[in-house]
């Protein structure tokens, strides 16, 4: 018996096609079209009102698109239209194969229950009915996160910003999901904060084989964590490609300024 | 036994509500039956006395009571604190019918707080008032979200709680209106009751119903239904236990109240179902005080000065 000895083809893992959101008459995203892989780090960049949180809560399942199709393959390696399926079903995949890291902790937390208690909730969604093993699984991934351990009773209230960050990503990698929804996640922090926390993703992000959907104006946090980046403007992509090949050299006269603009001392 | 305080006037609709109301509610009533620990919404009616009085259970039972019912009505397990007086002398003027403090007597027994101790049997409905019929209403106040979670069956939230507790107190701290999952389907709050009562709902020959006036929501138990109290594994359901019998008529395992018998601090522990600890002691049976020692003077109800219920562990 013989093996090809070149690896097949990932499937994709979610396609958008002419993904469309009007807000009535206002175009909040319009025709967007793209592919993510497993593993795959795709940043989302464009100035405020591009529409980059609109297709994000597309994808997502937050917002309904007004046109177009959204797919995800399950992990039966079945792909199905996100919008054909029922609500249940969209619930599911949102605790489990899912995760949205949101740019405000607090919309993303229970504010009012335990570190613990934030990060076993999915566990505990899923049927985890096993305290213990709720408990070392939660106290597992707050080291993960360097929160120390022994905060895990403590409420998010009492912690910092990049804490409180840190923790909303924990809760979303306990049931390993396979994609991470993030709209702005950085956004919030303090600079020094901030490349903590990026670091922190990136290895988050290689170590678990994550794919990851990441909206951000900050094109240091595309070219940090990303491998590829679509950049938005008017609601629409007008550039599309490896993060490296659209930053150092963009196509675009709208992305040639943003660049310069933030490469401006 | 008990004769009525008041007597039947024929100013009011039987049982005060309109026959039209009546059905309204008897249909939400039907439902809750089909859909066991579903929160079916109803037209809550204003009622002549305040929410928190027991308006749910009141609306509930003015629907279903008949001329040959004979009524209970109890309040912290006993027949005579003001509240239950004040509701039986309502039905006895509204309605009529027979009353009486004997659990296995009646055929409708409304309550709040408490499941008597004598078994009921299928021929018998047990109503309780509710103040807050959401169990997921700790964590999630948004009424869409949680209408959601129990369309969806996503009930993690309420493990979160149990989590909390555990985390905080070293175990499941819940003592009174402690969750359940009714029928494998629907997660239900059983009234404030203590969790000493919950194992007495799962499969109670007794029709169970729900009612709660300031929310408009009724539920309902039918009979035979499984009751299952949440917990972890690690972490099982316990009912409260007691480490004493009852002061009075001996009786163990059942649900004790702690009576201050005078300033001095001097107190006993009873059965919180006075009815249940009087057939006891008629029957014959006595415990370590003997006779009660409320008998002699004048002291007021008992009930109304029962304090703490946590002489249990
Ligand atoms: N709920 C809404 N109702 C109406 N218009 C909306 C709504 N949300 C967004 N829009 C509009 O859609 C367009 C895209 O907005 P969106 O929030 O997606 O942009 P964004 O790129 O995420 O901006 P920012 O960087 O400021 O977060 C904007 O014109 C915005 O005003
Ligand atoms: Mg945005
Ligand atoms: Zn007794």
């Amino acid at each position: 018996m013989t093996f090809q000895d070149n690896t097949p083809e990932q499937p994709l893992l979610l396609r958008a096609s002419k993904t469309t959101k009007f807000y009535g008459d206002r175009i909040g995203c319009q025709d967007v079209s793209f592919e993510v892989y497993p593993g795959e780090v795709l940043a989302i960049v464009g100035e405020s009102g591009s529409g980059k949180s609109t297709l994000l809560n597309c994808l997502s399942t937050r917002l309904a698109p007004t046109t177009g199709a959204v797919e995800y393959r399950g992990r039966d390696g079945i792909l199905r239209d996100l919008y054909q399926m029922s609500e249940a079903q969209r619930r599911v995949l949102m605790r489990t194969d899912w995760g949205y890291v949101h740019q405000h902790p607090s919309d993303g937390l229970r504010m009012t229950v335990s570190a613990g208690a934030n990060v076993g909730e999915r566990l505990m969604a899923v049927g985890e009915r096993h305290y213990g093993n709720i408990r070392s699984n939660a106290s597992d991934w707050l080291e993960r996160v360097e929160i120390a351990t022994d905060r895990i009773d403590d409420d998010p209230r009492a912690f910092s910003g990049g804490m409180r960050q840190r923790l909303q990503i924990a809760r979303n990698l306990v049931t390993a999901p396979r994609l991470v929804f993030m709209d702005e996640p950085t956004g919030g922090l303090d600079v020094s904060v901030q490349a903590r926390l990026l670091d922190l993703l990136r290895s988050l992000v290689s170590d678990l084989g994550l794919a990851v959907i990441i909206v951000t104006h900050d094109l240091a946090v595309a070219r940090l964590l990303s491998h590829r980046t679509l950049v938005m403007r008017h609601g629409r992509v007008i550039e599309h490609g490896l993060t490296d090949q659209v930053l150092d050299d963009p196509q675009e006269s709208y992305t040639q300024l943003l660049v310069s603009s933030i490469l401006q001392p | 036994m008990s004769t009525p305080a008041t007597s039947f006037t024929d100013h009011y609709n039987f049982a005060y509500l309109d026959e039209q109301t009546k059905r309204m509610i008897r249909r939400a009533i039907l439902k809750g039956i089909a859909i066991p620990g579903y929160q079916v919404p109803f037209a809550a009616r204003e009622m002549p006395m305040p929410y928190g009085w027991g308006t749910g259970g009141v609306q509930v039972t003015a629907a279903v009571i008949g001329h040959s019912d004979t009524l209970k009505m109890i309040d912290q397990g006993s027949d005579d604190t003001t509240n239950a007086v004040a509701l039986r002398n309502f039905f006895v003027q509204t309605t009529g019918v027979n009353t009486t403090t004997h659990t296995k007597g009646a055929s409708l027994i409304q309550t709040r707080h408490r499941i008597p101790e004598e078994p009921l049997s299928e021929d018998q409905v047990l109503v309780y008032q509710v103040p807050i019929p959401e169990p997921l209403r700790f964590l999630e106040p948004r009424e869409t979200e949680t209408r959601k979670m129990h369309a969806l069956e996503e009930y993690g939230l309420m493990h979160v709680k149990l989590y909390e507790d555990i985390a905080r107190f070293g175990h499941i701290a819940t003592t009174y209106a402690y969750p359940v999952l009714v029928n494998e389907r629907y997660v239900m709050d059983p009234s404030p009751i203590p969790k000493f009562d919950n194992p007495k709902m799962h499969r109670m020959e007794a029709l169970q119903l729900f009612g709660a006036g300031r929310e408009k929501r009724i539920y309902a138990i039918p009979p035979h239904t499984d009751v299952v109290s949440l917990d972890f594994e690690d972490h099982p359901f316990t009912p409260q236990e007691f480490d004493q019998p009852c002061a009075i008529c001996g009786a163990e395992h059942v649900y004790l109240d702690e009576v201050i018998l005078d300033d001095q601090g001097s107190r006993m522990f009873v059965c919180s179902d006075s009815d249940y600890c009087e057939e006891r002691r008629t029957e014959g049976h006595t415990g370590h005080l003997g006779t009660n020692p409320l008998d002699a003077p004048s002291n007021g109800t008992a009930k109304d000065n029962a304090s703490s219920k946590e002489a249990c562990k």
